[in-house]
């Protein structure tokens, strides 16, 4: 299978051709979105965090923010500062440029001398950006260059029983194609996580799968938390999810049965080709913000009662089963896979039927959140800010 | 019958109810190629649980063949399984660890 996209230096090709307008910080974010706004072809990041932060979390959103300039969706990157925070604008460049060789400028509010000035020269460079980004052609691209980020959110008893399965075939038939796919939402692993075990590759893998669940839990308690306390969510419960346990069982479903090859960290690129997982929150848009920073190009999501939520980069595909919340929210739900529930289709026929609908989205289409230029960013957090 | 429930794993002692279920209604499941029944003994809300057999209080909830937690009371066959009667338990991790 193959389709067109752009193909890149470095990694994978893109499916989207964006110019990034994107913050170090809080205080850059809406000059970004205001130059977003002036140049066709450019999308923006709100960002809010990146400074008054400790340096576990600075790491964290320094990840994110590196892995989202490295996407292979984005042709180039205007990043805007402000001058005082913990990672400067030409700093951040620095790391950047030392990543990719795509084109990175920078701009800093403080220096340029405010608002209007920083945004008339940011809107000139990314202006000139996107006519440069405009000019590349699409190529033929194997499906090898697929990393597929897999999601569920707003979830009811018919993600596990559906629209999990389905895309879990969908995962099968593309790692069986050569491509990548990822699944994320370790707290979402918990109660099914010696279940999910079983599909590693090796017996390191095994044991690293089991301590990602114990670390989360870990940290929570350290904090006085409790995992169980805020999963699953009152929306879950509506839906019929009663316990942690049967969420994550119907959860990892999604991921599919071939071997997992490699566990990441959040925002960390994976260097094996196959099914991977990521250690991420449940909070499905910290852990969408976490696969893109992680180079995933598109991303499937099931959902059973519905949600809007899009991102910049990388095109978000929604899937449900649940027939009324397809009726309901066609206007953000791109694929009904009720027939599964129904019984009239199998999840395994669905599941094919997904590659088409995936190839579709890599060759151009846009999905409802695209179409809409949702930008929905968490930047997950190890410590307090300060 | 219609089918209106789904049994995720032959081990199961729930299904999962995709219309919903009004008290004194039956409940119409297929287990590999049998149609089997039972009849509801409450309302059960679109997507949720029913109990297949009687479950004690601290008994497992199955469903996928895997366990979703323990009763907080006993659950009779027809009774609605949910958030209110069931709850998760604490994981063992280090029992599942493989030796290295």
């Amino acid at each position: 299978m193959e389709f067109w996209g752009y193909k890149r230096k470095e990694g994978r090709a893109g499916i989207r051709n964006h110019v990034l307008i994107l913050p170090t910080c809080a205080c850059g974010s809406e000059s970004c979105r205001v130059v977003a706004s002036q140049v066709r072809g450019a999308v923006n990041i709100v960002f809010n965090t990146g400074c008054s932060d400790v340096a576990a979390n600075t790491a964290m959103s320094q990840k994110v923010l590196t892995g989202f300039a490295c996407n292979p969706n984005v042709y180039g990157v205007v990043i805007i500062g402000l001058g005082c925070e913990t990672v400067p604008h030409m700093e951040l460049r620095k790391k950047i440029q030392a990543m990719t060789s795509k084109p990175v400028v920078s701009f800093g509010i403080q220096d340029e001398g405010g608002t209007l000035k920083t945004i008339e020269k940011a809107v000139r460079a990314a202006r000139d950006m996107a006519a440069e980004a405009a000019m590349q052609q699409k190529e033929l691209c194997d499906i090898s260059e697929l990393l597929l980020g897999i999601e569920c959110g707003g979830s009811d008893a018919t993600s596990g029983i559906a629209s999990n399965p389905a895309v879990g075939e969908l995962s099968d038939l593309l790692v069986d194609m050569g491509a990548s796919t990822m699944m994320s939402e370790s707290i979402e692993w918990i109660g099914g996580e010696h279940v999910l075990a079983k599909r590693a590759a090796t017996p390191e893998i095994h044991n690293q799968i089991i301590q990602v669940c114990k670390d989360y839990e870990e940290h929570l308690k350290a904090a006085g938390q409790d995992c169980r306390a805020g999963q699953p969510t009152p929306g879950n419960k509506a839906g019929g999810l009663s316990t942690l346990d049967e969420k994550s069982l119907g959860c990892i479903r999604k991921g599919g049965t071939r071997p997992i090859v490699e566990v990441l960290a959040q925002g960390e690129r994976p260097t094996k080709t196959g099914a991977v997982v990521m250690d991420t929150a449940g909070y499905d848009i910290s852990s969408i913000t976490s696969m893109v920073a992680g180079g995933c190009n598109a991303i499937i999501f099931t959902t059973g009662r519905g949600t809007p939520t899009g991102n910049a980069i990388v095109p978000v595909l929604k899937v449900t089963a649940n027939a009324r919340t397809y009726q309901k929210m066609e206007d953000n739900m791109d694929v009904d896979l009720s027939a599964i529930v129904a019984g009239t289709k199998s999840y395994k026929e669905m599941g094919a039927e997904l590659v088409d609908v995936i190839g579709d989205v890599c060759n151009g289409k846009l999905t409802k959140a695209e179409a809409f230029g949702f930008s929905d960013v968490a930047v997950d957090h190890v410590c307090r800010f300060v | 019958m219609e089918v209106n429930a789904l049994l995720m794993d032959p081990a199961d002692n729930v299904v999962t109810c995709v219309t919903e279920v009004s008290a004194g209604t039956a409940v119409v499941y297929r287990k590999g190629e049998e149609m089997l029944t039972l009849t509801a003994l409450e309302d059960i809300p679109y997507c949720h649980k029913i109990a297949l057999v009687d479950i004690p209080e601290g008994g497992e909830v199955i469903k996928y063949g895997e366990s979703l937690g323990k009763t907080s009371e006993a659950i009779p066959a027809g009774h609605w399984v949910s958030h209110n009667n069931l709850f998760s338990v604490p994981r063992d991790y280090d029992s599942e660890m493989l030796p290295l």
